[in-house]
């Protein structure tokens, strides 16, 4: 068979350009970049509204994000929310009296737990409960609440 | 009314039949596959008339429905005030939709129909009769190579699709309509996960590329070996591989970011 | 049949062949035997099985009912991997050559030796510039298939079909629509071929002059039944009209110039 060089090199020029899209999309697109996966310890925080906080919502101290919440589940006995985050371990010197609230990114973004940290000498540890919340504010609740107080003051 | 029965029982019983002669067809190639892997020149051919031929088809397609995603989604993202986020939608809708979805469209009417075309004239030429009568299957010496080109070259173009996408879509966000580019990127590393949209994205187009090549290279297979019957064979290629990659898209969809 | 008394002398006999496509019948219980070594031809009209019967010889095609024996092998019952075997001792010259339209005129003659044998490539290229000359075109190596004339082209396939050094070739319509130099080529480059290789040659054809020019023995096919054989002498005196008229050429006999048709008067009358 006639072997062309021109053909096998534009072959291997596809195939790189080919692999290194994929690298790209992996690093630069995605979280990949970010993952630390394997490095982070869980915290929990029962919350009486978790409102429209899904898995893997940021979580924040003064607007940094040092981790993601990696389940929300309902509480059998008390129905409260009770959300479990995954905290990267670099950031382990969280005081354990934190507290811990629900907002919401602008008026129509998505919820994310912000930490307000405590003073205590004592830091977060894997499993440990933050007792400290304040729950997601609900749109609707607040018109509602709103429209109730302006109808009473009449 | 009677005959109306008739003829859609035979429609019916067509078109399995050509399943289960387009199946066992399939299980042929890859059982031809283990004899392409030893003779890489083979293979390098077939990349070069698959692959290479597409390469410029889909970057161009995919800097341009990057450069579209951009302005449009600056649009409406603006009048929510939400500019920031232009880089999650524009590489969200690539990465898990449109790189896939748009690239194997393409690569159905570039590659495919010329796969089917060609297979469809060397069986009119007698060139695969002849392959036979040679004493050499072509199935496993034509076909195979074609189809495993095939399938490797579909991921590859999808990710060259995806990522100059995200490109032309930072050319307009950031360089022409003045996105911040720190946030461009920010929003959409913090919200691209790389399993959930990249790795699914690359199975689609896996999927993808298995079938429009199967399908290619059936109808080409199986054409009726006239002039009619092959340019109706690449109609056909072109036609089933969109509704394939279509309806097959939904499905992946559903299985993996849907709740169903 | 003095079945065990000539087998050693026939390459390929066929038994009570019969093989129809849909509802038409293309053999009907035909048997016939070609001897080793000998130039054979099976001519008949256009449309009678010919090829089919090629096809049915490689085993490309199933009949029916009846038997093909190569070379004392019943085709059909082969396993695939026999088959092919059995197929590297078969050449087959298809009509429109079937050269592979991707490779130069070299390659297509190396394709079977690379497919088949593990030679080192300066063996192969002497055997196949061997067969280049044998048909006349080495100079054109180099050529791709477009490039060459039909004639050309059935040369290229020829020295194809004798790469592997077959025991027989099939030759599909050789001559058909060749002008007569190439015809003239081909029918010298069969004759040869046959003496100089030792091999026993299948020719399928409806060129009465050429074909009776070379052939040792013919069989006449019509409809799907051998309605004539013999070798080209005997044929010539043959008594049956059938044969006279396909050997002859003439336009009307027991096969009629019109396609059946209802009466002419009526047929024109009737439109209005």
């Amino acid at each position: 068979m006639q072997h062309s060089k021109t053909q096998d090199t534009l072959v291997g020029l596809f195939v790189a350009s080919g692999i290194a899209a994929l690298f790209y999309m992996a690093l630069q697109i995605s979280n990949l970049g970010t993952y630390t996966s394997n490095d982070s310890y869980t915290v929990i925080a029962r919350f009486q509204n978790s409102g429209g906080l899904k898995v893997k919502s940021p979580v924040s101290v003064a607007g940094v994000r040092i981790g993601r919440v990696s389940s929300i589940s309902l509480d059998r006995e008390s129905h409260e929310s009770v959300v479990e985050m995954r905290i990267e371990s670099k950031y382990n010197n969280i005081p354990d009296d934190s507290g811990a609230s629900i907002y919401t990114a602008g008026l129509l973004g998505e919820q994310y737990i912000s930490i307000d940290p405590g003073s205590s000498e004592e830091f977060l540890k894997d499993k440990s409960k933050l007792d400290i919340t304040s729950s997601a504010i609900v749109l609707e609740e607040m018109i509602g609440k709103f429209m109730l107080n302006k109808a009473e003051g009449k | 009314m009677l005959e109306l029965l008739e003829n859609l029982g035979k429609t019916t019983r067509s078109s399995f039949a050509k399943l289960g002669r387009g199946t066992f067809f399939l299980t042929h190639i890859l059982t031809g596959i283990s004899e392409v892997l030893p003779r890489p020149s083979l293979l390098m051919k077939q990349m070069y008339s698959v692959g290479v031929l597409s390469f410029l088809i889909i970057t161009i397609s995919g800097l341009f429905v990057g450069m579209v995603l951009g302005l449009q989604g600056f649009n409406i993202l603006s009048d929510f005030g939400a500019e920031e986020s232009l880089g999650v939608m524009v590489a969200a809708s690539l990465v898990r939709e449109l790189g896939p979805v748009v690239s194997a469209l393409l690569f159905a009417g570039r590659a495919g129909s010329a796969l089917t075309a060609e297979i469809g004239l060397m069986k009119a030429t007698e060139q695969l009769s002849g392959m036979e009568m040679m004493a050499v299957d072509p199935i496993k010496r034509i076909i195979s190579p074609r189809f495993l080109a095939g399938f490797l070259s579909m991921p590859l173009l999808a990710a060259l699709f995806s990522a100059i996408g995200v490109m032309g879509g930072y050319m307009v966000g950031v360089g022409m309509l003045g996105v911040d580019d720190g946030a461009f990127w920010a929003q959409m590393q913090a919200n691209i996960d790389f399993r959930e949209d990249i790795i699914n994205g690359v199975i689609k187009s896996v999927v993808f590329g298995f079938v429009v090549s199967w399908i290619a290279l059936f109808e080409g297979y199986d054409a009726i070996p006239t002039s009619e019957g092959v340019s109706r064979a690449t109609t056909r290629t072109v036609v089933n591989s969109a509704f394939s990659i279509l309806g097959l898209d939904f499905i992946l969809t559903a299985l993996m970011f849907g709740d169903i | 049949m003095a079945n065990s008394v000539s087998s050693a002398n026939i390459i390929v006999s066929v038994k009570n062949l019969s093989f129809s496509r849909g509802s038409r019948k293309i053999f009907d219980d035909v048997s016939l035997d070609i001897q080793r070594g000998k130039i054979t031809a099976i001519m008949g009209p256009s449309g009678t099985g010919k090829t089919t019967l090629l096809k049915l010889i490689g085993g490309q095609l199933y009949p029916d009912k009846g038997q093909i024996h190569v070379d004392g092998q019943n085709v059909h019952r082969l396993k695939t991997a026999d088959l092919y075997t059995l197929r590297k001792r078969m050449g087959m010259l298809f009509q429109s050559g079937a050269l592979l339209t991707d490779m130069n005129v070299y390659d297509n003659v190396a394709f079977p030796l690379r497919e088949h044998t593990h030679l080192p490539e300066s063996m192969i290229r002497t055997l196949v510039l061997m067969k280049l000359h044998a048909v006349g075109l080495r100079g054109a190596r180099n050529l791709m298939p477009s490039e060459l004339s039909g004639g050309m082209a059935r040369r290229v396939a020829l020295a194809r079909a004798i790469a592997l050094d077959p025991l027989m070739i099939m030759y599909d319509e050789p001559f058909t629509g060749q002008d007569p130099i190439s015809m003239g080529a081909l029918v010298h480059l069969i004759k040869s071929l046959n003496v100089t290789l030792g091999l026993t040659s299948i020719i399928v054809s409806h060129d009465v002059q050429e074909t009776a020019a070379i052939a040792d023995y013919i069989y006449v096919l019509s409809e799907g039944k051998i309605v004539g054989q013999g070798t080209p002498q005997q044929l010539e005196k043959s008594d049956s009209q059938w044969v006279q008229q396909f050997m002859n050429g003439y336009a009307d006999g027991p096969v009629h110039f019109h396609y059946p048709a209802n009466d002419y008067l009526d047929d024109l009358l009737a439109s209005q």
